[in-house]
């Protein structure tokens, strides 16, 4: 909502000493935010002046325009007192109109500096300026279609022009919540600053109108509950033609409402000024009464705005004997539109139901100046003195006659009244508030106030919809009392029981990451079809069961991820497409898996949900484990002076999530697997006992090529909830012997298809008690092996715990682990 | 060496002569002097200390001469042997030194090559500020709360005051997911987690809950459809406006140093009454010239966040007695507070992936 300061004055005895700045801090500090602060002189550096257009040259120019070479008298303002000559393009002004010229060494907003200049074969010494160029409202100063011509009586040539354009005057821009509907108005704005400056407030809405009479413009409401009230009024012999005076089209421009024609604009300023919503008929296009009802499902009405709108049954319309005339509070129709030929007008300022508005307007997708004022709550008891305000400026500005008619149906409903106890403001905001103050505040925003011993009840007044609760009260108490009063005191202090143990492992999971070389990415999980396909994942693949947005921002995005790889190769991709060769990636998050199907209740809000309807929400939600994923391109060591670089593998993407369950004190089991979108041969699946935990391994060929990452690039995911719930919080003292170790090695030869983790597992069975470790330390495959077959060496270490080992004892332990693994995967010692 | 090879041409020395011992000791100690390195030195102990010797074999000598020649011999002898020794001795300690200190001069390296051979890692900065908000709170006692992206209407929007037809839920641009009777949204605050708090909890509630939330907006420098808010909620006995200045002046002091608290501006949500707007004195300049700070551009103040006294219609909803309870709230951007914090000027930033964008605030914000 933007305010013309001197509009604000004109209902509140401001003294002259308060700043613009100051009234905007004190407007913000009751709940009235400054959004903007805008005085149109401030962004100009004169010289600006009034000029008086001597003499116009039409001169036509070769690419079909004409310019004007004009003379325009600016008195002593150049210093000469002779006339400027100025080239103007603009046509919308005669010799001897008053304009405002700017003289060279002036600068216009945009840091956009006058000079005198050779153009068009003259020397333009200044420029005739429009209302948009001085930063001026859209059509203030009636400059619709060019230059600003002031009225006759404006000013004299060399006059300063920031006086008569009345640029001083700043306008300040609300951003005005919810429940302040009334501060959609002059009316509202200027009651908060008389009550912040402690000074009277004049209300425009106060005045004395005609009373209901049978003679007014016929109404019939069906729809009372729509529409409580409904005035009806009209003028006779209005003049469509007249001009809107200047100082309406300069506050309708300030409060950024284009000046349009004068019963436009005045049904606009009288919204603005009061806050109710005025609608205007052509009573010549009228057909019988005006009857407000809900629609027929399946009517239509072209809008003011052109748009042929079909109705829904819950649509509150303004209707005649023709049918649709108007959606009610939200936008007219074209039919009764008011024109230049308009000369009798009725006038309907009438309320109607907040939620009704709000659904039709969300509906149609059709937010208007009205609607937006309706849906919050406008005032019930304003449209008579509304009409009254209507009639009076359509009579004085366009020379109409007021009929005597006064149409009144319905009422406002009786104000609400609000009980609480005296001390609830103290009580809840912490501030030394007494009865006293509580009730002087009350009744500063309007409301009747009686006490009775330690409650009160409160009359709210008919402005203020929004205040129903006892808490309500508190709020206009505290903040005439100042939320900079608040006391900043630190509650007692619980026991806490610290951060949860789900939040300390995911830490350390990040912490394990990003010392090994990983950098942690947050991705959206918005993904789509494409995706899949990317993934190369089967049509019947669990993961493209998805949850979908109704709404998506992409189109082609409109899944939930059910997989954080999506993203994090996107991710991937995106680095080494700036150059990042070296990416090791990771990202934790959630992946939302539909349970079938989801049906959460909309339950009551007045007690708590049952233990049933508690369990219905908690079924409707779907499953939402967090994820790890890691994908990785490029070298994992680099190459440098100290030799080659390693580049990354499949090996690193398993032995990442190795290092995570390490980290938490997990053995995982890794075992070879085919899932997409792993290489089929490079693919393991993680386990821990029966469960798979994920998968990890080098990416398929054709996936690095969908997501523009280099072959062999590697990737892993894992199911971090179910992980961390296996972690071992306690882990029991290690037990070690301090006798000497005997080391044996052995090279086995096997299948190249034989699984080593499978070897190891039988050497250390097969050991016996003495074994510490057996560690593979080299692979090796090539003729001496013989085809198809693979040759693991490993490094055996044995210990007792009590003794020193005796003279064969390690090799006879050692015999016996070659034994199991040649019975077991028929392994062959190499000689 | 040139010379003659003493070595296999050894000299005779006479052990009764003590012109010849002397002799031989000048000699040696001269040789002894005279050795360049270890090297030369190892030679000189061959030739003037080893068996073949001439002070080696005129000891030998001693034992066939007439007992009373003996003693006086093996003196001589013996202490010839003994200078020439100690010499040698000397001589060592002096070379090895020398040779000590050469090698050290030679093995230098250039301590100034590069050592960057494995990857630099880094934890996201969203993820670490989360985590040093909640240390905060943790710090003061309260809890950590979690909750689902994927919400029920109901407690993102009814429980909190937000009934179908209230126009603040057109204010929060909603994802709704599909199908409509499924009545599920992602969450478009992390408000639902205090709805589910307080109906499994029982009273005293001091909770902090960070999470990602989403809304309807497309990305640029200051929006994202996905982006992240920390809310805080207690309810007890007695809590006041007052508390919740505490609270927030605390946090807000944790977060950007001694000095820097809050200011209260009367706001509008539904799910508070009283509501306030949360600012903060700019951390750059605190409020002294602010007209030239970029960080508040000029205001001295940044807005932080929301907050008020829990709506009792929202603890009625939420199964708590508002005649016996009282209990305020406050949410703020993570990621806006993150922005400020640390002078991050595009949003985009944040969740593009780029790693050059983790990787300089490392593993601890
Ligand atoms: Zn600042």
């Amino acid at each position: 909502m933007k305010a013309p300061v001197s509009w604000i004055r004109e209902y509140v005895d401001l003294p002259e000493a308060v700043s613009t700045d100051e009234l905007a801090a004190k407007l913000t500090m009751l709940g009235l935010k400054l959004e903007a602060l805008e005085t149109p002189a401030d962004a100009i550096t004169g010289p600006l002046v009034v000029g008086r257009v001597l003499s116009i040259e039409k001169e036509p120019q070769k690419n079909g325009k004409v310019i004007n070479w004009c003379t325009v008298d600016v008195a002593d303002a150049n210093g000469t007192g002779e006339p400027q000559g100025i080239i103007c393009g603009a046509h919308n002004f005669v010799e001897g109109d008053l304009v405002v010229v700017c003289l060279p060494g002036a600068v216009l907003p945009g840091n956009f500096e006058i000079s005198a200049r050779k153009t068009y074969g003259h020397i333009s010494a200044g420029m005739i300026c429009s209302a948009a160029e001085l930063g001026l409202g859209e059509g203030a100063f009636n400059s619709h279609d060019g230059i600003i011509v002031l009225p006759a009586d404006a000013g004299a040539p060399g006059d300063d022009a920031f006086d008569v354009l009345d640029m001083h005057d700043s306008v300040i821009e609300f951003e005005i919540n919810p429940d302040r509907a009334y501060a959609l108005s002059l009316r509202g704005i200027a009651r908060e600053a008389a009550t912040g400056f402690d000074v009277p407030f004049r209300d425009p809405a106060d005045r004395d109108v005609p009373a209901a009479n049978g003679d007014g413009p016929p109404v019939v409401v069906d729809d009372a509950e729509g529409c409580p009230v409904f005035v009806a009024r009209s003028v006779t012999g209005f003049d469509a033609s007249a001009p809107t005076p200047e100082w309406m089209a300069q506050r309708l421009a300030g409060a950024g409402m284009r000046p349009i024609s004068l019963a436009v604009d005045i049904t606009n300023y009288v919204m603005l000024e009061l806050g109710q919503p005025i609608h205007g008929y052509d009573r010549a296009k009228l057909a019988g009464a005006i009857r407000v009802r809900r629609a027929t499902e399946g009517e239509q009405l072209t809008t003011l705005d052109g748009q042929l709108r079909k109705l829904s049954a819950e649509d509150l319309l303004i209707t005649d004997d023709s049918g649709p005339i108007g959606i009610a509070g939200t936008m007219g129709g074209q039919t009764t539109e008011l024109s230049e030929s308009t000369s009798d007008v009725v006038i309907e300022a009438a309320h109607f139901d907040a939620v009704s508005i709000f659904r039709t307007e969300r509906r149609h997708k059709l937010p208007s100046e009205a609607s937006k004022r309706f849906e919050r709550g406008v005032d019930p008891e304003l449209p008579a003195a509304a009409a009254d305000r209507v009639v009076e400026l359509m009579v004085e500005l366009g020379g109409a006659t007021a009929d005597d008619g006064v149409t009144v149906v319905g009422e406002a409903p009786p104000r609400r009244s609000v009980t609480a106890a005296t001390d609830l403001p103290a009580r809840v905001t912490g501030m030394e508030i007494s009865a006293e103050t509580t009730v002087a505040n009350l009744e500063k925003v309007g409301c009747d106030v009686t006490v009775n011993g330690d409650t009160l009840a409160a009359t709210v007044p008919s402005w203020r919809p929004d205040m129903s609760d006892p808490f309500d009260l508190v709020e206009e108490v505290a903040r005439i009392v100042g939320y900079d009063k608040v006391p900043s005191v630190l509650p007692p202090a619980p026991s806490g029981r610290g951060l949860p143990l789900a939040q300390k492992l995911r830490r350390r999971v990040g912490l394990v990451l990003a010392g090994a070389g990983w950098t942690e990415t947050i991705n959206y999980p918005f993904v789509g079809d494409v995706d899949w396909a990317n993934l190369g994942l089967a049509d019947d693949d669990e993961r493209r069961r998805t949850i979908r947005m109704a709404n998506p921002l992409n189109a082609e995005e409109p899944q939930l991820a059910t997989t954080l790889l999506p993203g994090l190769l996107r991710s991937l991709g995106l680095n080494v497409g700036r150059g990042n060769a070296d990416a090791s990636l990771f990202e934790t998050g959630l992946v939302f898996l539909p349970k079938g199907d989801e049906k959460a209740p909309i339950l009551g809000v007045d007690r708590r949900p049952t233990d049933e309807e508690w369990a219905a929400i908690e079924k409707a939600v779907p499953h939402q484990p967090q994820h790890l994923a890691l994908a990785l391109t490029g070298q994992r060591e680099r190459e440098g002076w100290w030799g080659e670089g390693r580049q990354g593998s499949w090996a690193d993407a398993i032995g990442a999530v190795r290092d995570v369950a390490g980290a938490l004190g997990i053995e995982i089991e890794v075992r070879a697997a085919s899932v997409a979108p792993w290489h089929p041969g490079r693919c393991a699946e993680i386990r821990v006992g029966e469960t798979v935990l994920g998968h990890a391994g080098e990416l398929h060929p054709k996936v690095c090529k969908a997501y523009g990452v280099p072959a062999r690039s590697a990737a892993a995911e894992v199911d971090l909830d179910a992980l961390l719930g296996l972690a071992q919080v306690t882990t029991p003292s290690p037990s070690f012997g301090s006798y000497p170790v005997a080391k044996e090695d052995v090279a086995l030869v096997v299948d190249a298809s034989v699984p080593s983790a499978d070897v190891a597992a039988a050497l250390h069975e097969g050991a016996g008690d003495l074994i510490e470790s057996v560690r593979l330390f080299d692979v090796f495959t090539g003729e001496q092996v013989g085809p198809g077959k693979k040759s693991l060496a490993f490094a055996l270490r044995f210990r007792a715990p009590d003794r020193t080992l005796k003279e064969g004892e390690a090799g006879a332990a050692r015999d016996a682990a070659v034994a199991l693994a040649g019975e077991r995967m028929g392994a062959v010692q190499r000689a | 060496m040139s010379g003659p090879n003493t070595d296999y041409d050894p000299v005779e020395v006479t052990p009764l002569r003590a012109d010849e011992v002397e002799a031989q000791v000048e000699a040696a100690l001269a040789a002894v002097a005279g050795a360049a390195d270890l090297e030369a030195l190892k030679q000189v102990r061959l030739e003037h200390a080893g068996d073949r010797s001439p002070l080696a074999l005129a000891n030998r000598e001693i034992g066939a001469l007439p007992p009373q020649a003996r003693k006086e011999a093996g003196a001589r002898v013996g202490k010839a042997r003994g200078m020439v020794n100690k010499a040698l001795g000397e001589r060592l300690a002096v070379l090895e030194a020398e040779h000590e200190e050469r090698m050290l001069v030679e093995e230098t390296v250039d301590v100034t090559l590069p050592t960057d051979r494995t990857l630099s890692g880094a934890r996201h900065p969203i993820t670490m500020m989360s985590e040093r908000i909640a240390d905060v709170f943790v710090a003061m006692g309260w809890e950590v709360a979690e909750g689902p992206q994927v919400e029920a209407e109901w407690l993102n929007f009814d429980a909190l005051n937000m009934g179908a037809d209230h126009p603040a839920r057109t204010m929060q641009d909603t994802f709704w997911l599909e199908p409509a009777e499924a009545a599920l949204v992602l969450r478009t605050h992390t408000s639902p987690v205090q709805a589910r708090t307080m109906l499994t909890r029982e009273p005293p509630i001091y909770v902090v809950c960070p999470g990602r939330v989403y809304r309807t907006d497309e990305i640029d420098a200051t929006h994202s459809p996905v982006f992240h808010q920390v809310e805080g909620l207690v309810i007890d006995e007695g809590i006041t406006m007052a508390h919740l200045k505490g609270s927030l002046d605390h946090f807000a002091t944790a977060m950007f140093g001694e000095g820097i608290t809050t200011r209260f501006r009367p706001s509008y949500f539904p799910f508070t009454e009283p509501s306030a707007e949360v600012d903060l004195i700019c951390f750059v300049c605190r409020g002294i010239d602010a007209d030239s700070c970029r960080t508040c551009r000029g205001e001295g103040w940044i807005e932080w966040g929301g907050c008020g006294v829990v709506n009792p219609r929202v603890l009625t909803a939420c199964g708590v007695d508002p005649e016996k309870y009282t209990g305020f709230a406050f949410g703020m951007g993570i990621d806006r507070t993150m922005m400020f914090r640390h002078g991050v000027e595009d949003m985009r930033d944040i969740f593009e992936g780029d790693i050059r964008f983790a990787q300089p605030f490392g593993i601890e914000i």
